[in-house]
């Protein structure tokens, strides 16, 4: 059984996967132009501003696009196909990648409110995924 | 362009059921493929001067330099080169490059060269390495790479627009009447709009069918300049327009997930290099990685509006005898997918301008467009060829 890829942690990732260790979504936001985004950067990537904060997002969002996986990424997924892979799209702005749980893959729709739920895969590592209001 | 620019020989590796039929390394491959391209443009490897590659072989290993390791084996020192990895689109970028350093005078003869015995090895994957920086934000949630985050893109097409899976089919199914008609396409057996819907789901909307084959192959395309080229073995194909454009790598990173925003801005530019407008195209190479790939590019491209990429393709518009004849060699979809499918957007449009097409040849087809997608809708890059 070959293992899931899991995140090669690193000096500017720390910040969001600690978040997620406590439970918490970080993104980050630029203080001169003022627009959240995610996933960390040196500079803003709307106005390359290098004045950049990390804040803790509401954990609100809704569906913007996904996809239900019929054949797994790898042997690793293979016991949990299907499995809905999703872009959530936060209140504050920007959109990630995460899996929709909670509900059944044909139940899942875009447009639909969902909330963070942080799932620890391994001892170091815990996930957001997201899951209905 | 003070010096323009043709592509005076081309040379498609033959496979048989995907695999290639001769045999061979990757390099064998590409080796041989130059040799042809040369020979039947009336050149050698002694004319080359400029090398254009791009691979996902050898890696980690001698892929990581792979025009030096083309360069070694192939016995040739040339001095200007560029290994542009765009993904699919990168062998489009390499006829640009290519032919502004020939307007320049910065090279002679260019050899574009392409490679992959993917099928043979049971290697093709775009997913599950390392999930070092930006990858570690999408890797642990398993998208299926590259099908899944097309298939996201399609799911938002849909939202907006209302596209259809039967309208994502008609390009199935007329890209495969389109290999009926060429003898060296991997899949030509007939294919109908109900085939497609009931072949396997593979990522929601997407069905096996609505997906590239995955196959071996190789090639390479020779450039020199038109002056060079009229003394040259073939009708030369004038390199009129070329753009590109960069959006993102991952998928969550995409602005708009239901539009091209930097296809329309690579097709923007080469038209207009070119000076002309998507009306004008005779013959049209769309990367058709996935059905969703080709709608979305029709969009950006100006074939159709936003949003009307569906009703566009609807009728078999793009099949042989339709109003747009598109992808005619068969396609990523019928013909091969070796990884990165563009330098067979360019070879096809070339055969195309030449009129040695056979029975699928587009009558009188004198501008063509090869329009190249890499990654996940990542890359874009767009030739206008024309007849000198």
């Amino acid at each position: 059984m070959s293992e899931k890829p899991f995140p090669i942690i690193d000096a500017e990732s720390r910040p969001f996967w600690q978040g997620t260790r406590e439970r918490r979504l970080m993104i980050q936001r630029c203080t001169a132009c003022r627009r959240h985004f995610f996933y960390a950067r040196a500079l803003c990537p709307s106005c390359h501003s290098d004045a950049v904060d990390w804040v803790t997002a509401s954990g609100r969002g809704t569906i913007y696009t996904f996809t239900i996986a019929r054949r797994p990424a790898g042997p690793a997924f293979k016991g949990d196909v299907p499995y809905v892979v999703a872009l959530v799209e936060l209140e504050e702005g920007p959109r990630l990648m995460t899996n929709i749980i909670g509900i059944a893959p044909e139940s899942v729709h875009i447009g639909q409110k969902v909330k963070a739920v942080f799932e620890d895969a391994t001892d170091e590592v815990t996930l957001v995924k997201f899951a209905p209001v | 362009m003070e010096r323009k620019a043709a592509i005076v020989g081309v040379h498609d590796t033959p496979l048989k059921d995907g695999i290639v039929a001769a045999g061979g390394t990757v390099l064998q491959i590409q080796a041989r493929a130059a040799k042809a391209a040369l020979d039947e443009a009336g050149l050698t490897l002694d004319d080359v001067d400029a090398l254009f590659t791009a691979g996902s072989w050898g890696i980690p290993g001698p892929g990581v330099f792979v025009a030096s390791t083309l360069a070694e084996y192939l016995g040739i020192r040339p001095g200007y080169m560029d290994g542009t990895q765009i993904g699919g689109s990168s062998f489009e970028a390499h006829v640009g490059h290519a032919a502004a350093a020939i307007a320049q005078g910065a090279c002679e003869v260019a050899l574009i060269l392409y490679g992959s015995t993917q099928k043979s090895d049971a290697s093709r994957t775009l997913g599950a390495r390392g999930a070092m920086l930006n990858s570690q934000y999408e890797a642990p949630y398993g998208l299926p790479s590259p099908v899944g985050a097309y298939a996201m893109a399609a799911m938002r097409h849909a939202h907006e627009h209302g596209t259809t899976p039967e309208q994502l089919a008609e390009i199935a199914v007329a890209t495969r009447k389109w290999a009926a008609l060429n003898p060296a396409a991997t899949m030509r057996d007939p294919l109908s709009i109900e085939d497609v819907l009931k072949s396997p789901m593979i990522a929601d909307p997407l069905h096996l069918r609505d997906c590239c084959l995955i196959t071996d192959g190789g090639g390479a395309i020779v450039m020199t300049s038109l002056d060079r080229a009229r003394d040259l073995k073939q009708k030369p194909v004038v390199v009129a327009g070329f753009g590109a454009g960069l959006s993102h790598w991952g998928i969550s990173q995409m602005p708009d997930l239901a539009w091209l925003a930097h296809a329309a801005e690579s097709g923007k530019r080469a038209m207009a290099m070119a000076g002309v407008a998507a009306g004008d195209i005779d013959v049209a190479e769309i990367y058709d990685s996935f059905t969703i790939t080709v709608l979305m590019s029709l969009e950006a491209l100006g074939f159709c509006k936003r949003g009307e990429g569906g009703a566009f393709v609807a009728g078999q518009r793009t099949a042989p005898g339709g109003d747009l004849p598109l992808n005619t060699n068969g396609g990523g979809l019928s013909y091969c997918h070796p990884g990165m499918y563009g330098l067979f957007l360019l070879t096809e449009a070339v055969r195309q301008l030449r009129g040695e097409c056979g029975p699928r040849q587009v009558k009188d087809a004198e501008v063509a467009l090869a329009h190249g997608t890499g990654g996940v809708l990542s890359t874009a890059a767009t030739c206008i060829l024309t007849v000198a």
